[in-house]
């Protein structure tokens, strides 16, 4: 029983890393054939990418940086769908939550560390309370947490974009933002996320708070309680019911720590600035697609925290790695396609295990009837 | 090619000179498993061939290979004297052969016409069909509204839109696959009065596949009985008596209790020692009572409706009834899945707040749910975490579950109830659907619940796993749990209750001690005569 068993469990790791290797490779020659299409070259495409993501001085730590907000954004949306609720509004939620922690951080102030404290804090209560909103429609009207979640993102673009032209709010007082409109007023230098210096590399503490999230999560989710019931009503909405998990309760938590990681994640693009996220300022279209990012993350790992991780720092190293690719005259959103195509490649092979096994048991099942 | 209402009176002069069907040899494994071997069939026009036998021995997998949907490894097939190679059901329906599922195949969500022109090529004729609806069902007795939304009707109703869909071909070779498993006594004389008319008038040869044995004597002309792939015994249904074909399908004097459920024997006789043990219990105060349940289904019909329900310690009451009276709602009530319009439901006087998630199983009222799938399982977790789904409590603490503790709990369950699965983390989905129901079965007495609420439990399991289930069931009341048994076989019911109550239209309509059961009163009450 034993023997067998294990040598199939050996095929099927080789049937995964197979089907990997496979769609990726295609999904780079794809990239490639694109770039050569539009009339640019592979070779010096390949290199700026991994000049801008690793090689050059710093770079590896922005990536680094870079990853941080799309990790705690991918962690959330994993609580969120384990519940079996579908959030896909993270960029609004991000964008809300980094519009709290900065209204609120300059409201009350103080000393550095607290500021901070307070900045992160704020900016998960509005990305929670923002996803909030759409937990409430769900579970006392019935709206779609889909549609909702998503238009959600429009509309608090509008509502950051009026704070952000209203002096009593957001707006930086007229001598600190020059001839710049809807801008916010920066962040002291007290008051930021500090860095680490390694090798020339500055990482931003931001990271170590995101891994942390992933693996905390990855814990709670495995291995308590809630995470159990959480998993359960993700399953099977009408066994948790019986068994005691409210949809309401647990849903609506879901949804809003899901929007909680997302607004988390706004807040350290504030607080952590870096070349990538403005300048310790918010700005209208701050968010910069980070939200769409994670959910992108979060749906190539298919749900677990752990595996979000490297996946981060990929999808981080091809969005950093794309600034230099404008310079080999290659329009430089090629890197949106290729993080496109890369997507599609990670999502092909579960679907075809899936169909194999399916018709694998199928087959089985044929047999023992 | 299909031979129309005319060719088909053409045909009449034929019937008797070659069979319809002879099936010659017939063989087909399924890996080391034969589930024919040898078979030979004929069937005649003009009769109604009844073909019996246990789950598994081979029947359905016989008409599957005359329909299409299975090849046979070995063997022929005749039609009408014509060796012919049946790939698919269109081949099937082109030669004239028309089968009724076990299973419904109907679309809740279109209409009755809808339904019935489902699977039609080319343009679609709304008023030709709802025409010829309306022919058959005058030419049959089999009375429907065309335009009524199948979700809406009964299961009695549904089949006869199964049969109206069979018919509308005009096939001359009908297969009738277990029709009476969801009809009322009723419905089921009123389908072999119509299935009569089918075959007599017309000259059809007809199948009646069944496990039951009363509607096999009575409906039919021929007997085949088929045990473990082979036919056993071949005889007029006449000549037949139901101990000689209990006899033949079982292979030996049916003795057991629930084999003879299984069979669908009726066994009045020696219900007295059974209830002596209800009536020393029933001193008892009612562990669990409902009172004036009422609960509104969609388009003002009252699913349950003032339903009122005692269930003493000890004790195992049968809720008697066709499906779609408000059973469904019922367990719903009782796992907390639905909340009452009206009425309350009191475990040990303590009133159960209706519809609040986990309410009813914190009470201690366990539940085996008429579909596992729906709420009794999930199917993408561990058989262990499934084993734990209601209470973590004794596998964690301060919130941390104990994987050690859940393995050890889930062994322990795993031996105690025999669950065939590869271990306990494996996924729920691997297992079969008898092994499922052991998985809730032992999760659920496991919680030692003080009401057991055990929907349809034996659905779709084979006579051993009836078996066990009624053993359990049985070893629980003895044990003080009080039992609700909720099933639509009314074999089940009379075999394991002490005491009976009859659904109908959401409300009880009759009560009875087991002893004093007449089968006829208890037949009119599920079909609402008596109401």
């Amino acid at each position: 029983m034993t023997a067998p068993r294990t040598t199939t469990q050996g095929t099927r790791l080789g049937e995964w890393i197979g089907l990997y290797c496979l769609s990726v490779l295609a999904a780079l020659v794809l990239s490639a054939l694109l770039v050569e299409a539009t009339g640019g070259d592979w070779r010096p495409v390949v290199n700026a990418l991994l000049d801008g993501s690793l090689r050059k001085p710093g770079r590896w730590g922005e990536t680094l940086g870079t990853a941080a907000p799309i990790l705690l954004v991918a962690v959330g949306t994993i609580v969120s769908g384990k519940a079996g609720l579908i959030n896909i509004g993270q960029e609004g939620q991000l964008l809300v939550g980094a519009a709290f922690g900065t209204y609120f951080g300059f409201l009350i102030g103080g000393p550095g560390p607290f500021n901070l404290v307070v900045i992160v804090l704020f900016g998960a209560l509005g990305g929670g309370l923002w996803a909030g909103v759409a937990a409430l429609l769900k579970f006392w009207r019935d709206v779609p947490e889909v549609l909702s979640t998503l238009l959600l993102v429009t509309v608090g673009g509008q509502l950051v974009a009026y704070g952000l032209s209203q002096s009593w709010l957001l707006l930086a007082p007229l001598g600190d933002r020059g001839n710049r409109n809807q801008v916010s007023k920066q962040l002291p230098k007290d008051n930021r996320l500090p860095r680490l210096e390694v090798f020339g590399n500055e990482i931003p503490l931001a990271v170590f708070i995101a891994i942390l999230s992933a693996i905390v999560i990855s814990l709670l989710l495995a291995r308590t309680v809630w995470g159990f019931r959480l998993r359960m009503l993700g399953r099977n909405q009408r066994a948790a019911q019986r068994s005691g998990v409210s949809r309401t309760g647990y849903g609506a938590s879901a949804l809003m720590i899901s929007g909680a990681f997302a607004g988390l994640a706004g807040a350290v693009m504030f607080a952590g600035g870096g070349f990538a996220f403005g300048n310790y300022q918010l700005v209208p279209g701050f968010a910069t697609n980070i939200g769409w990012t994670g959910l992108l993350v979060a749906l190539v790992a298919r749900e677990k925290a752990l595996i979000a991780i490297p996946v981060a720092f990929v999808f981080a190293g091809l969005r950093t790695g794309s600034s230099f690719v404008g310079a080999t005259g290659v329009e430089g959103r090629i890197t949106d396609v290729i993080q496109g195509f890369l997507v599609l490649a990670l999502l092909v092979p579960p679907a075809v295990m899936f169909l194999r096994d399916r018709g694998r048991a199928r087959a089985a099942a044929g047999e023992r009837a | 090619m299909n031979p129309g209402p005319t060719g088909r009176s053409g045909a009449d002069p034929h019937a008797g000179s070659a069979p319809a069907v002879d099936l010659r040899q017939i063989t087909k494994r399924f890996g080391a498993v034969t589930a024919c071997d040898g078979v030979d069939l004929v069937l005649q026009r003009g009769r109604i061939h009844g073909i019996l036998g246990e789950n598994g021995a081979g029947k359905s997998t016989l008409m599957k290979m005359l329909i299409g949907l299975v090849l046979p490894d070995e063997g022929s097939i005749h039609v009408d004297g014509t060796p012919q190679q049946i790939h698919s059901p269109l081949d099937a329906s082109a030669l004239g052969i028309g089968m009724v599922h076990q299973h419904f195949s109907l679309v809740d969500a279109l209409t009755v016409w809808e339904n019935v022109a489902l699977g039609e090529a080319g343009r679609l004729d709304p008023r030709a069909i709802r025409n010829r609806i309306g022919d058959i069902a005058d030419h049959y007795g089999l009375v429907i509204e065309p335009d009524a939304q199948v979700g809406d009707l009964t299961a009695g109703l549904r089949q006869r839109v199964e049969i109206i869909k069979c018919l509308r071909r005009d096939p001359t070779i009908v297969i009738f696959d277990e029709p009476t498993s969801v009809l009322t006594p009723e419905e089921s004389l009123q389908l072999f009065e119509s299935l009569r008319q089918v075959v007599a008038d017309e000259g059809r040869a007809v199948v009646l596949v069944s496990h039951k044995l009363d509607e096999v004597l009575h409906a039919t002309d021929d007997i085949s009985i088929m045990r473990q792939g082979r036919v056993v015994d071949r005889m007029l249904s006449v000549d037949a008596d139901a101990p000689t074909l209990a006899r033949g399908m079982v292979g030996r004097e049916v003795s057991l209790r629930s084999e003879r459920a299984a069979l669908g024997v009726l066994v009045v006789d020696d219900a007295d020692t059974v209830n002596e043990k209800a009536h020393a219990e029933a001193a008892g105060d009612a562990v669990l009572a409902i009172s004036g349940a009422t609960v509104r289904a969609g388009g003002g019909i009252l699913a349950l409706d003032d339903l009122s329900l005692e269930l003493r310690a000890g004790e195992i009451v049968g809720v008697a009834g066709v499906e779609g009276n408000g059973q469904r709602e019922l367990g719903d009530l009782l796992s907390s899945l639905i909340s009452l319009d009206s009425g309350s439901v009191t475990v040990d006087g303590v009133r159960i707040p209706d519809g609040r998630s986990g309410a009813m199983a914190k009470a201690g009222i366990g539940v085996i749910p008429e579909d596992r799938h729906d709420s009794g399982v999930v199917l993408d977790m561990t058989v262990a975490e499934n084993l734990v789904l209601v209470d973590q409590s004794n596998v964690s603490t301060r919130g941390v579950i104990d994987q050690r503790a859940l393995e050890t709990f889930a062994n322990e369950m795993i031996e105690q109830f025999g669950i065939l699965c590869a271990g306990p983390n494996a996924p729920m989905w691997s297992l079969s659907g008898g092994n499922q129901q052991r998985v809730v079965l032992a999760r659920e007495l496991a919680q030692h619940p003080k009401v057991l609420v055990a929907a349809q439990p034996t659905r779709g399991l084979d006579v051993g796993a009836i078996e066990y289930m009624g053993e359990r069931l049985t070893a629980a009341a003895e044990a003080g749990v009080a039992v609700l048994l909720i099933s639509s076989e009314l074999e089940e019911i009379l075999d394991l209750s002490h005491r009976i109550v009859v659904m109908h239209s959401g409300r009880i309509v009759g009560e009875m001690d087991r002893s004093a059961v007449k089968l006829e009163e208890l037949g009119l009450l599920m079909g609402g005569a008596a109401a």
